[in-house]
């Protein structure tokens, strides 16, 4: 009889991370009601700034007349956050299902559960940031040029598995799906808190002194450069820099819960 | 005890219960109190230069202004709220037991109500202490106040029977809470956050004839510069037209739950 052959570590780590995708992958067809809300909000916040605020960019300071191109890049951001926080719900709900307790006991090691649940939100993040994409353009948004838009949609993915990262951190803290409020509230607080609405110049005191420090700010004026402007390695590489930190912070305290599972 | 006195009775409880629900659900107190108040700071502190905007109204501070919209916001999300608890209530098969008890049908969705209407009074006090602790002043002073206090508590109540009646009529959560990115919508379009001459089409012909912007004015306008008749009375009529529209829906609602259990 012949033996099975023993696959290596990191194919079986890989096979796992792919399992771990297809499984949301099937719950987005199976259920795809689910994604309506996350599609339907940085949609509505995109429509309802623009319509409500779109004046503004007769301010003095705003690089561009058209708020919708300076707004857009926000709402697929939020749209990233709605999504990454919502894979921290679906982890939660995994809790207190029991679901999470069955792949603690598989020989998959803790990072790599959490690695299926990260990417996962942020391959789904597209789903959200190409549909209020298609909405701006149709709304006279610019063209960001195809360089441009390359450096939005890897900020949103990246920002979705920070996102995913927060939820996966209170998931696995508070176990209960109760934690979703502030999920949520955090991502939008951690985006909005930046130069989302108007431009550094044109904040008021305090949020501009948040909005210098919190590196979201970065990851904000990156994704809209090639919206309001040319694409330059000088804004596109503190947004790479702000994303790195986020992820290794937020990443090694959801591996620390993760590893706390079941102890 | 008097019938008046056992329903008036019974309101309250099934009141303090929605109350005490809300209070004990992060899930169902965040978006009444928490993203309100984010929002609010945020768009302050983010589009506060639109008070130097040609034709903006004469206020102290941007602040000033939008502290009637925050509560706009956080009154429908109260009322969106407590349809949410109705249904899973109804999920659960407590309003079966409610149904069953000797008590008037209506006094349910009033208790209901009361407790929708209590979170608005304590969405519009929150928003007044937060305006005042950052520097807002309320030009028509303590009358203005209380008369932003009514208005607010009212319309939360008014907006809670539409929550109840779709609660009613679907009797799942689920579908209620489908209803929280439609909340934003109708607010985005009225002129809640923003004047609706500073607007852009078609938002802004849209906001001119949304009643709840009639609201939002009326609950505005005591803090920005003064009492104005006509002001309080198209928000009260507005109001009014919410409440006759809720409670018609409510009536209908409530004879399908009995009717299909």
């Amino acid at each position: 009889m012949e033996a099975a052959v023993a696959l290596p570590a990191w194919r079986t780590n890989l096979a796992t991370i792919g399992a771990l995708m297809a499984r949301a992958k099937n719950e987005l067809i199976r259920v795809p009601g689910a994604a309506i809300p996350g599609v339907l909000a940085p949609t509505i916040f995109f429509l309802g700034l623009n319509g409500v605020f779109g004046a503004l960019t007769q301010l003095n300071g705003f690089s561009t007349g058209s708020y919708e191109s300076f707004i857009v890049p926000v709402s697929m951001l939020q749209g990233a956050g709605f999504t990454g926080a919502a894979a921290g719900v679906n982890l939660a709900r995994d809790i207190e299902q029991g679901w999470l307790d069955r792949l603690l006991v598989s020989p998959a090691p803790r990072w790599v559960l959490l690695a299926g649940t990260v990417l996962a939100a942020s391959a789904r993040s597209l789903i959200p940031a190409t549909f209020v994409f298609a909405i701006a353009l149709a709304l006279g948004a610019g063209w960001p040029g195809l360089d441009g838009l390359l450096v939005t949609f890897v900020m949103v993915a990246a920002m979705a598995a920070v996102a995913a990262c927060w939820g996966a951190f209170l998931a696995l803290r508070f176990r209960s799906q109760s934690a979703a409020p502030l999920m949520q509230a955090g991502m939008m607080a951690l985006i909005l808190t930046t130069t989302a609405y108007a431009p550094l110049a044109l904040l008021q005191g305090w949020l501009q002194d948040i909005a210098r420090v919190n590196p979201v700010t970065d990851v904000v004026e990156a994704a809209r450069q090639g919206f309001v402007g040319g694409v330059t390695w000088a804004a596109t590489w503190p947004g790479l820099m702000a994303l790195i930190g986020m992820l290794v912070l937020l990443g090694a305290l959801a591996l620390r819960e993760m590893r706390r599972m079941g102890r | 005890m008097s019938a008046l006195a056992t329903n008036v009775r019974v309101v309250r409880a099934l009141g303090m219960r929605s109350i005490r629900q809300t209070f004990r659900r992060p899930q169902l107190i965040a978006p009444i109190i928490v993203f309100p108040t984010l929002l609010l700071a945020i768009q302050t502190g983010g589009a506060g230069g639109a008070v130097e905007l040609p034709g903006f109204p004469p206020v102290q501070s941007f602040l000033q202004f939008m502290l009637a919209g925050a509560m706009m916001q956080s009154l429908m999300l109260a009322g969106n709220s407590g349809g949410i608890a109705l249904a899973v209530d109804i999920e659960m098969g407590f309003t079966d037991r409610l149904f069953s008890a000797p008590i008037p049908r209506f006094a349910i969705v009033l208790g209901r109500l009361a407790g929708t209407a209590a979170l608005g009074l304590f969405s519009a006090l929150w928003f007044l202490a937060i305006g005042l602790v950052f520097g807002a002043e309320i030009e028509s002073g303590v009358p203005g106040a209380l008369l932003a206090i009514v208005l607010v508590t009212a319309a939360a109540m008014a907006v809670g029977g539409i929550g109840a009646a779709i609660a009613l009529r679907t009797g799942s959560a689920s579908v209620v809470q489908g209803l929280f990115p439609l909340v934003l919508v109708v607010l985005f379009i009225s002129s809640a956050f923003f004047p609706q001459e500073l607007m852009i089409e078609p938002a802004k012909t849209i906001a001119e004839y949304n009643p709840l912007s009639f609201i939002a004015e009326g609950v505005r306008e005591p803090m920005i510069s003064g009492i104005d008749a006509a002001d309080t009375l198209y928000a009260v009529l507005a109001i009014l037209g919410i409440v006759v529209f809720g409670l018609v829906l409510s009536a209908f609602a409530l004879r399908h739950r009995l009717r299909v259990g």
